[in-house]
């Protein structure tokens, strides 16, 4: 019934689909048939697993036979097959071949040239030498699959009852593991059980993609036997998944609880093979893919094979050498027939009656055999060891090494060496690759109104100063002892020191100490705030005191007894928790306003003024905003250790101040706040209707008052000493004098108990802890860090809930995430959905790109009216000045959820997660319903420092007469002002600007430009850029074309390219802005298939995968961004200065030393072919050699090798020095020219 | 247990960066060779280099050239045809009526004069013409193992000789074209005096095969039994013989395989047209010359044919000098580099001088 129940909804779903590639095709299996699983399992399309050790084991024989065990065999040949496969793969080349067929020629009589054995000694030694190397790798990976099938694994054993150690071989699928921390994951297991509270397990995907960032694995939901540990025993669910595949980012499946409820499986809940634990004591998991059937297996593919330039022009070299060897064989042939015709019966012919054609038919043959030696044989390997040669010195090139991030070039695709010598057109992306990606928040608009944080951008430029001053980089490797969170929550408090990607980490090590007088020397994390905005932010606070005073005032009040004198002691009070706030911050003038604010009625007043109506909702945007960067984000939080470490003194100075306040002022509202909760329960049997009164007329920004406040301090962390102080205090009833007083005393003592690492267990009562934010986007790193800055810190995630700190709010709120839509390239947004911790209403926070929030976001939910309008325009006009500043823009909407609609969406949601066909377009139309009708909350600038020596190594580029071209998906200006600030655009070049609506106006806009650049240039064909080399570039400006992505789409369109490219080729860059990532490829494939040139693309992020992969040479840079880029690359490098000699100095190397090495190879042949020929014309044609035979067979092989592989793994054509100074040498090459 | 392993791991897996040196680090090596900064010599071509170069090509070649040729003219040869084509000549009848079964030698004489005494020892040499001694299947047409003195190989020759290995059921010894095309003109020179007399001149025939050939690579078989009748009983002679092999010369020392004259002709030519050693002609003292001017005649016994493939046969009388015998090329080859080098720097020399100085601010600087 159950099952039935399933299918129709499927089917609904199908058809919801317009029918169009539904999972399954037909019902499989007799479905009435007792709903036997086992006559259902295979449908072709994917796996049941069911626990091996588990309640069915009869089935789970029937089930499992099919399924790969765990052991892994690399190898390709065994003892047996090895040499049969082998020469079998070896006698695939064609080159192998040939050889072959010269052996078995020589031992035809008639045309036998040599001494039947020697012809084969080359093809014997070469099979042997390669048969060789290939045993030897082989039995490398015999070894290494020998060591991996043997490790060590805990196994659930169910004779034992208990997790026994097995090797990694004898794991099956259905096999309950335990891992612990560090521990590798040996095959791929469904996440069960994990001893973290939430659920979470983190691993490490370094040895599967190279990131070393933690991820985020869960406990599949919904699991009855989360919190304790679970019994295989009595594991009776069974898990529908697909077929094992390839893809690492994705997993479907289901999981069917013997009551028939299904839970859907994620890419979340699985973890992968060769993966590590990490941060997490103990999971356990079933396996669901063991051995090669597992994604990391699956992903194992070799080294790239991509041929190069020189290599297809190689082959029609070769051709001709055939055609050359055909002809001359055939003047052999007819000049042995007429040679014979001549004599009669000379006394030195040797009797045969043969006629000479037939003679001459086997000259013919008889020749192709002596003149082997044209045929380069030898050839393909020498330019495979030549060019091994080449990534050698390429990798030890100590100039393409990163002191930094401690890594120099990899060398990805092994053949294509000299294309980097042929560069014609370089395209670049801009974010992480011409910058350096270490995203810094600069400045924010919020409501409409902007911060310009004028102190923290000072603070910027004087780093960036720093920078430019000091070459060597003051902030290289500190003698790390930076914090790395790989450390496991259950080990000790103390640092483990490591630093593998060291620098962010040490920006956030620096963080925490004291900002000195030098605040260039900090890495840029840390934010200065705004003082408007930090005003506002206090007077927030202190609105939320008043309110929470008030509260506690009618509440005590209502309690009765001598109520003035109450009140004035309860002012007292909250003034006390007020000035042990300043008593806290050790300094005045920041915490005056606070103090006064709380101190008085009068102030109090102020406040209220203050946030009137219209205050009260840009300060609802504020928090919201600040809300949003905290909330709507992936980032992950570990706090390193336990914080054992406070600063005693704290300096006096403004951040540490800010910092300190940060720490005083919640916990002092907290306090209140407590109070007031404790008290309104209290009073609450008599009536709340007065506090509530009390709530919603002076505190604007608490809403609904009292229940918020008593969620609040439900939800605050019971052992926070202050809160149960409080309690304590309210529940006797004492005087609320009394109240503060305590209060004022926990205080220092606290601080002090701080300093005690007994205490550090204690909870993380310090605000100074040390966070340690992970993120996959920089971007999403600096927000929470700027989110922070305001007292909203995000404290720590755990599964579903958030730990968020607000200002105005006690303590610690845990926010429950109740839905993520994470962000994809396609809607360029993320979304949470969460349940506000002080309104408690549902709402959804988006962060996203600029252009899309802003279509989104104009017709809010909310009838805001002209008001929101205006918000919107302001806030649109400072996101142009960001984006004029060069700053990256992300804006911050947000939407308040009705209950009902939530639901309803909530169930399509569900529909889309549980399909397992058409997943992600699901997903994505049901994320798009969702996020409309957005409310702009305000936007944020971040600032993207250029990589060091950018604008000197574009600047070379061009002058070697590379074409680079930039392809961004951020904003034109900012584009444009990157482009200026890395010399792309120099100040006399005119900009092009091409935006348009439509395709025939972006028709006539190309007309338009192209015949302004024709009519200004100074004749067609002007910017041919090595033309003009021998003028500094910056005299002569160039025109620069500036095109979005809209027009980009039209322009890439059959009809438009043509003037597209014909426009584009007349100017010195092209800047592309708003692309996306497949326009990039197009674009990359436009000029390289339509200009035939040699296109280069470099990227760091995944978004330029799909154009290092088109590109004839694709190079990642290994960044911020993960390692897709780097992936997918020919070349991995860390910065783009290395571009420069990568491409100047190796790249003019290699091209010239190969084609001069391959030229030598011809040369040399040519020549010995040619002395064997022209003898034969003084030997009758005959096919005589005047030489050894042996001579001749071993010429390529052995006498002749070495010259041309010293000379194309050591030539240096010219100097490194003379290339870097003089990048126009590097256009002087002919271009992609052999012979 | 696995606190233990926790903590190995642990340290494993933090790799620390701290300083240069204390732990490993991706860092290439800076040595010279990883970094290519091994010393290299790169000749930059300007006139400063080039023109002197020419100059000291030509002044050092122009006196090695005329060196090596009047070496060369000092050489003495003389050549004389007696292939015997045309109807006038000596030869013409026993060349026109050649056989190879004719049991009777055809002799005829060749008057010469020789205008110059020939000094110190003089190679006689027999030449020939259009022969295409390296014609592949002629070539490996050969027994080296019989020829070696393998008792095996002289019983069953290698397949190399065939269709020459076997006559009459008989292995042939020696076998292979090359053994049966053997050259076996006899030639004797006479001096004719001015008186009269006609003095036959010595002709050694030792001494003419290389060393190697006759000592290593060529042996009877049967070891040192001298009575190569018996040795060689049961094989057939080649074809074109007359005699068998045994019966080559009448030294035992030079008879059989190790007969030089068949040694020499064993010893293929590379070239269609070629000369072989046939004979020398030994000094006698310093005061005569070897050969004194005069007239000779050259007496031939005409074996072999020629004329069926258009070839010649000539005798050669000639000295030789340090460089071997008589070949004017190599002087002329290198007068001509030197000339032409020498001749490039006059021009380069000019042109450099007129034009030279016009943008040195573009030199490469050297």
């Amino acid at each position: 019934m159950e099952r039935l129940h399933w299918l129709g909804q499927r089917c609904q779903q199908m058809v919801d689909q317009g029918g169009a590639r539904g999972w399954y095709s037909a019902p499989d299996g007799p479905l009435g048939a007792g709903g036997c699983p086992a006559t259902c399992r295979l449908s072709g399309k994917r796996r049941t697993v069911i626990a091996r050790r588990g309640p069915y084991q009869a089935e789970y024989r029937a089930i499992s036979r099919e399924y790969q065990g765990n052991a892994i065999r690399t190898t390709k040949y065994s003892l047996l097959t090895f040499i049969p496969i082998n020469l079998f793969q070896q006698f695939r080349r064609v080159a192998n071949l040939y050889f072959l067929f010269l052996v078995l020629l020589n031992w035809v009589p008639a045309v036998e040239a040599f001494q039947k054995e020697i012809t084969m000694v080359p093809l014997l030694v070469v099979l042997i030498a390669i048969a060789f190397k290939d045993a030897l790798e082989d039995y490398r990976r015999y070894l290494f699959d020998k060591t991996v099938n043997h490790s060590l694994v805990r196994v659930y054993c169910s004779k034992q009852k208990a997790y026994i150690d097995q090797h990694w071989q004898d794991v099956r699928v259905g096999d309950f593991i335990r891992l612990s921390c560090n521990e590798i994951i040996p095959a791929d297991v469904l996440l069960l059980y994990s001893s973290d509270p939430r659920g979470i397990c983190y691993i490490e995907t370094a040895n599967l993609d190279g990131e070393t960032n933690l991820k985020q694995r869960r406990v599949v939901s919904d699991l009855p036997l989360q919190g304790s540990e679970l019994t295989p025993e009595s594991f009776y669910c069974r898990i529908e998944c697909e077929n094992p595949n390839n893809d690492l980012g994705r997993f479907r499946g289901y999981m069917e609880h013997s009551s028939k409820v299904r839970v859907g499986l994620h890419n979340d809940n699985l973890l992968l093979r060769s993966c590590t634990v990490r941060n997490t004591q103990t999971v356990v998991g079933l396996v669901v893919y063991a051995g090669h059937e597992t994604k990391a297996m699956k992903n194992n593919s070799g080294p790239r094979y991509k041929q190069s330039r020189l290599e297809k022009r190689l082959n029609r070299d070769v051709l001709w050498c055939v055609i050359l060897l055909f002809s001359m064989c055939l003047t052999a042939a007819i000049g042995h027939g007429l040679w014979l015709q001549r004599w009669t019966d000379p006394i030195y012919s040797i009797a045969e009656q043969v006629s000479p054609t037939l003679a001459g038919f086997y000259v013919f043959w008889t020749m192709i055999i002596v003149l082997q030696v044209l045929i380069p044989i030898s050839l393909y390997v020498s330019i495979e060891i030549v060019k091994l040669g080449q990534i050698y010195f390429i990798q030890n090139d100590l100039a393409l090494y990163s002191e930094q991030l401690d890594s120099g070039i990899q060398c990805r695709a092994l053949n294509i060496t000299e294309d980097l010598g042929q560069i014609q057109y370089l395209f670049s992306d801009k974010t992480g690759t011409l910058t350096e990606n270490k995203m810094v928040f600069q400045c924010c608009t919020i409501h409409g109104v902007q911060y310009p944080h004028t102190q923290n951008a000072r603070r910027l430029a004087l780093y960036e100063e720093d920078v430019a001053g000091v070459p060597g980089r003051s902030l290289t490797l500190r003698s790390g002892c930076s914090v790395r969170s790989l450390s496991c929550r259950s080990m000790s408090c103390g640092h483990s020191s490591t630093s593998l990607h060291s620098l962010t980490r040490e920006e956030e090590e620096e963080e925490e100490e004291p900002q000195g007088g030098a605040p260039c020397s900090r890495m840029a994390k840390e934010v200065i705030p705004d003082p408007e905005l930090l005003k506002k932010m206090s007077c927030l606070q202190a609105t939320s005191l008043c309110g929470a005073e008030a509260c506690c005032l009618q509440a005590t009040s209502l309690c009765g007894a001598e109520a003035s004198c109450l009140q004035a002691t309860s002012l007292c009070g909250a003034e006390a928790s007020c000035v042990q706030a300043t008593s806290l911050c050790g300094a005045e003038a920041s915490c005056v306003q606070a103090t006064s604010l709380c101190g008085a009625e009068a102030s109090c007043l102020q406040a209220t003024s203050l946030c009137g109506a219209e205050a009260s909702l840009e300060l609802n945007s504020i928090v919201d905003f600040f809300l949003a960067l905290a909330v709507c984000n992936s980032v992950v939080v570990s706090s390193s250790g336990r914080a054992c470490h406070t600063h005693a003194d704290l300096p006096h100075n403004l951040t540490s101040r800010l910092l300190a306040q940060g720490e005083a002022g919640p916990r002092g509202v907290s306090g209140a706040l407590g109070a007031a909760g404790v008290q309104g329960e209290v009073g609450s049997s008599t009536t709340a209707t007065p506090s509530q009164a009390g709530a919603s007329r002076e505190s604007t920004q608490l809403g609904p008052g009292t229940d918020l406040v008593r969620s609040n301090v439900a939800l605050e962390n019971p052992r926070d000493p202050t809160a149960v102080v409080l309690t304590d205090m309210g529940n006797r009833e004492e005087g609320v004098g009394a109240v503060g007083a305590p209060n004022v005393g926990t205080e220092p003592l606290r601080v002090s108990s701080l300093e005690d690492p007994a205490f550090c267990h204690s909870g993380p009562t310090a605000a100074n802890e040390q966070l340690i934010y992970e993120a996959e986007s920089p971007d999403e790193l600096a927000l929470v860090h700027a989110a922070r800055a305001y007292n909203c810190t995000l404290r720590g995630r755990s599964g579903d809930e958030l730990a968020v700190e607000l200002p105005g709010a006690a303590g610690r709120l845990h926010v429950r995430l109740l839905h993520v839509l994470p962000f994809d390239c396609t809607r360029r947004r993320m979304s949470v959905v969460v349940r506000h911790p002080l309104t408690g209403r549902l709402v959804l926070y988006t962060k996203g790109a600029d252009s899309v929030i802003m279509e989104l976001s104009e017709h809010p939910d909310v009838p805001a009216g002209e008001g929101y309008v205006k918000i919107r325009e302001q806030t649109q006009n400072h996101l142009d000045v960001y984006a004029r500043d060069g700053l990256r823009t992300l804006c911050i909407a947000q939407r308040v959820l009705e209950e009902d609609d939530y639901r309803a969406w909530q169930k399509g949601q569900l529909l889309a997660e549980t399909s397992i066909e058409n997943r992600e377009e699901l997903l994505l139309e049901s994320a798009q319903r969702l996020e409309t009708n957005l409310t702009l909350l305000g936007a944020t600038g971040i600032v993207d420092r250029l990589q060091e020596e950018v604008p000197e190594t574009i600047e070379a580029l061009q002058r070697a007469g590379i074409k680079v071209w930039v392809l961004t998906g951020d904003k034109q200006e900012t584009a444009v002002n990157i482009a200026c600030a890395c010399k792309l655009l120099g100040p006399d070049d005119q900009i092009l600007n091409a935006n348009c609506g439509s395709k025939d106006a972006c028709d006539a806009l190309l007309q338009d430009l192209l015949s302004e650049v024709r009519g200004t240039g100074e004749g067609p064909g002007r910017p041919t850029l090595g033309e003009d080399k021998a003028l500094p570039a910056a005299a002569v400006g160039g025109f620069v074309l500036v095109i979005d992505g809209r027009t980009l789409e039209w322009a890439l369109q059959d009809e438009l390219k043509g003037g597209f490219l014909e426009l584009s080729r007349q100017c010195k860059a092209v800047l592309c802005c708003r692309s996306t990532p497949l326009q990039k490829s197009q674009v990359v494939q436009l000029v390289r298939s339509q200009l035939s040139v040699m296109t280069l693309a470099i990227g760091d992020g995944a978004n330029d995968v799909s154009m290092i992969q088109v590109a004839d040479v694709g190079i990642g840079i290994s960044g911020q961004e993960g390692m897709q880029a780097v992936m997918s690359s020919d070349f991995a490098i860390s910065r783009f200065k290395h571009l420069r000699k990568l491409l100047l100095v190796h790249g003019h190397w290699c091209y010239s030393r190969l084609a001069n090495m391959i030229l030598y190879f011809f040369y040399k042949n040519v020549m010995y072919v040619n002395l064997l020929f022209w003898y034969q014309f003084i030997s009758g044609f005959s096919g005589s050699v005047m030489t050894n035979s042996w001579i001749l067979i071993l010429f390529n092989l052995l006498f002749t090798s070495v010259p041309p592989l010293v000379y194309g793994v050591l030539d240096r054509h010219t100097p490194a020095d003379t290339l870097m100074e003089r990048p126009e040498l590097y256009s002087s090459r002919p271009s992609s020219k052999v012979k | 247990m696995m606190a233990s392993s926790y903590n190995a791991k642990e340290e494993d897996g933090h790799i620390t960066v701290s300083g240069p040196g204390t732990l490993k680090s991706k860092k290439p090596d800076n040595t010279a060779f990883k970094q290519q900064r091994l010393p290299a010599w790169q000749p930059i071509l300007t006139a400063g280099t080039v023109l002197p170069a020419f100059f000291v090509i030509g002044l050092l070649f122009i006196p090695i050239g005329i060196g090596l040729y009047v070496t060369s003219n000092n050489i003495k040869e003389f050549e004389i045809d007696y292939t015997g084509t045309e109807p006038s000549s000596p030869c013409y009848n026993c060349s026109v009526n050649f056989s190879w079964n004719s049991s009777r030698p055809c002799s005829c004489s060749l008057p010469f004069t020789l205008e110059q005494p020939f000094e110190s020892n003089v190679f006689v040499y027999y030449g020939l013409s259009n022969f295409y001694q390296n014609h592949r299947r002629y070539v490996k047409s050969r027994d080296d193992s019989q020829l070696n003195g393998n008792v095996d190989s002289l019983k069953s020759p290698s397949k190399e000789c065939e269709p020459y290995a076997h006559s009459d059921d008989k292995p042939i010894a020696p076998c292979g074209a090359i053994a049966n095309s053997m050259f076996n003109d006899t030639l004797e020179l006479f001096f004719m005096d001015p008186n009269g007399t006609r003095i036959q001149i010595p002709l050694t025939k030792r001494g003419i095969a290389w060393w190697t050939d006759k000592h290593v690579k060529f042996r009877n078989p049967g070891g040192d039994n001298p009575n190569l009748t018996s040795v060689f009983q049961g094989t057939s002679k080649p074809v074109n013989w007359h005699r068998p092999v045994s019966e080559l010369d009448s030294d035992p020392e030079n008879n059989g395989f190790v007969n030089e004259d068949f040694i020499v002709w064993m010893r293929t030519a590379a070239l269609p047209t070629f000369r072989k050693l046939y004979r020398i002609v030994q000094k006698k003292s310093h005061l005569v010359p070897t050969l004194p001017s005069g007239n000779y005649t050259l007496e031939v016994v005409y074996n072999y044919p020629v004329r069926s493939f258009d070839g010649r046969k000539r005798m050669i009388l000639s000295t030789i000098s340090w460089m071997g015998g008589k070949n004017p090329f190599l002087g002329l080859a290198y007068i001509t580099v030197g000339a032409v080098c020498f001749l490039l720097g006059v021009v380069l020399l000019v042109i450099h001088h007129k034009y030279g100085s016009r943008n040195n601010s573009a030199d490469i600087p050297n």
